[in-house]
């Protein structure tokens, strides 16, 4: 009964503390909401290039030549073996009439020249399209098929690839030390206003110790203050991105500029992000607070 | 039996100042002393060593069965708790009212509400500020404040209070009003220990007095015995 009486005077008093230096309660959370917008938009950001790096990798295709002259038989035999390859994320079979008419569709030229061969003519080469698992496999993978026995050629833009990778892995380590970074400066900046907030009530503390306050109850109240200043600094950046990333993704469609460059769908990326924007602001929130508070309780 | 027991204190302050040289001094229960001595005497020191706002650089000082000197940092609060202060600034919360004021030191024991109410009530009325526990203290008089101040102090029955200046802000008949208030709160059974540099005020209350010097006890006067040598 005592603890639940001193724990809801403590959150009583953390509101009081909120509304009674409103001033300074403004300065704290003003701070925290312009920090988390910053962070927001840079959380958004890294996803949504991290999503179209996992998009292009995932494009990547091997493409396996078969000699034209395969047989049914030989293309069965290829296919298990390329079964047996692992970190194959799918593969599909065209055969000649499949390429030639994909080919026909593209142009009215090479309509014309197709048109003059047969199945048994073609000079057109059957193929696999082979989708891996991980990108960083795919020439390991590759010189796997093009050693299997009827498998004339192997292409999956080599080179291009891996340079290709190299940067999307740039980019992806550099935008997310980005956000950490982020994080960190946005704690600094909130516990530093929190202190300079909670400096000016040092009369306060001082007198809650001196009629006997512990440590710990001195502690909590402000514990609280640094929740609720981080759950109101964390409402607007919280409607910014929910409606901001929302009515972005219906404007653009849902694309960058043109197909190729998809943005995340909103939900459920929105209520996640929410979610951690919340998360950053209660925790730099309480934590801004406790340490302010114990600075001023070493005498 | 010794509420307080001050055994070869030694203080020496930080810019090499040395307020207490080798104090020692026992307080009886019930006791009301006054300690009084120039500026610089070691007064402010030898209070602020009672409830553990300095700590000794060496000696034994035991308030009340706690020995202080051996008292770590986050346990303060039990001695805190044990004791009452009143300061010469009052100290009051502005954005608090009275009544708050006052509760406020009942609040850390996780009381009941009605029993906060009512001890609250019952020492503004002691004090004779019941009528008003709703104004805030830059309404009140600084006699006033004091006595709010003096009701935070003892509103949870300290065994001792110490008051530092407490009339060092006031007029002499303000400071007489507060005076017989703390009369009133020794009467109750609390032991007081009062600095001072109002020697009319120790004439007056004839009650123990202890005289510092540079650090050291210089007199030590029993109930009644003190006479004010500069008149």
């Amino acid at each position: 009964m005592k603890v639940i009486r001193i724990l809801s005077r403590d959150i009583r008093d953390s509101f009081k503390g909120v509304i009674r230096n409103f001033s300074l309660s403004l300065a704290s959370i003003s701070c925290i909401t312009i920090t988390l917008i910053v962070v927001s938009i840079s959380i958004l950001l890294t996803y949504n290039v991290n999503a179209f790096a996992d998009n292009v990798q995932k494009d990547v295709t091997i493409v396996a030549f078969m000699n034209v002259d395969i047989t049914a038989e030989e293309k069965d035999d290829v296919l298990e073996e390329i079964r047996e390859i692992s970190g194959i994320e799918s593969y599909e079979y065209q055969s000649k009439t499949d390429i030639a008419n994909d080919m026909m569709e593209s142009s009215e030229d090479l309509k014309n020249i197709l048109s003059q061969y047969t199945e048994e003519t073609s000079p057109l080469q059957p193929t696999y399209l082979v989708k891996v698992k991980d990108i960083n496999k795919i020439g390991n993978i590759a010189a796997k098929i093009e050693k299997i026995k009827g498998v004339d050629i192997v292409k999956y833009g080599e080179g291009m690839v891996e340079q290709l990778v190299s940067i999307f892995e740039i980019v992806k380590n550099v935008s997310v030390g980005v956000v950490i970074a982020l994080i960190i400066v946005t704690a600094f900046l909130i516990s530093n206003t929190i202190k300079i907030t909670i400096f000016s009530r040092k009369r306060e503390i001082e007198i809650m110790r001196l009629v006997g306050s512990s440590n710990l109850n001195i502690k909590i109240p402000f514990i609280f203050e640094g929740l609720f200043l981080g759950i109101l600094g964390s409402v607007i950046p919280i409607i910014i991105t929910t409606y901001g990333y929302t009515m972005l993704y219906k404007k653009f469609d849902g694309q960058l500029f043109s197909p190729f460059i998809q943005l995340i769908k909103p939900t459920p990326f929105i209520y996640q992000i929410s979610l951690a924007l919340l998360a950053i602001g209660i925790l730099v929130g309480m934590y801004g607070s406790f340490k302010a508070v114990r600075k001023h309780l070493k005498i | 039996m010794d509420l307080i027991r001050m055994k070869n204190v030694k203080k020496t302050y930080r810019n090499g100042v040395t307020a207490l040289y080798d104090l020692t001094l026992n307080i009886k229960k019930g006791e009301f002393v006054f300690v009084i001595g120039h500026t610089g005497c070691g007064k402010s020191t030898l209070i602020k060593m009672l409830y553990r706002q300095e700590k000794p650089d060496s000696g034994y000082i035991n308030v009340g069965g706690i020995e202080v000197t051996k008292l770590k940092n986050r346990k303060v609060y039990k001695l805190r708790r044990k004791i009452g202060v009143v300061f010469q600034d009052f100290k009051l919360l502005n954005k608090l009212t009275v009544y708050e004021n006052v509760a406020f030191a009942l609040e850390i024991f996780g009381l009941p509400k009605r029993e906060i109410y009512e001890k609250t009530i019952k020492v503004l009325d002691l004090v004779g500020l019941k009528g008003k526990a709703k104004n805030y203290p830059n309404e009140l008089s600084g006699g006033e404040q004091q006595r709010v101040a003096i009701a935070r102090a003892i509103v949870n029955e300290p065994k001792l209070l110490i008051c530092d200046e407490p009339t060092g802000n006031l007029d002499h008949d303000t400071s007489m009003e507060i005076m017989k208030v703390l009369d009133e709160v020794h009467k109750m059974g609390t032991t007081i220990i009062m600095v001072t540099h109002d020697k009319g005020i120790v004439e007056e209350m004839k009650k123990r007095v202890i005289l510092l010097d540079t650090g050291r006890v210089l007199k030590d006067y029993a109930e009644g015995t003190y006479v004010n040598e500069s008149n």
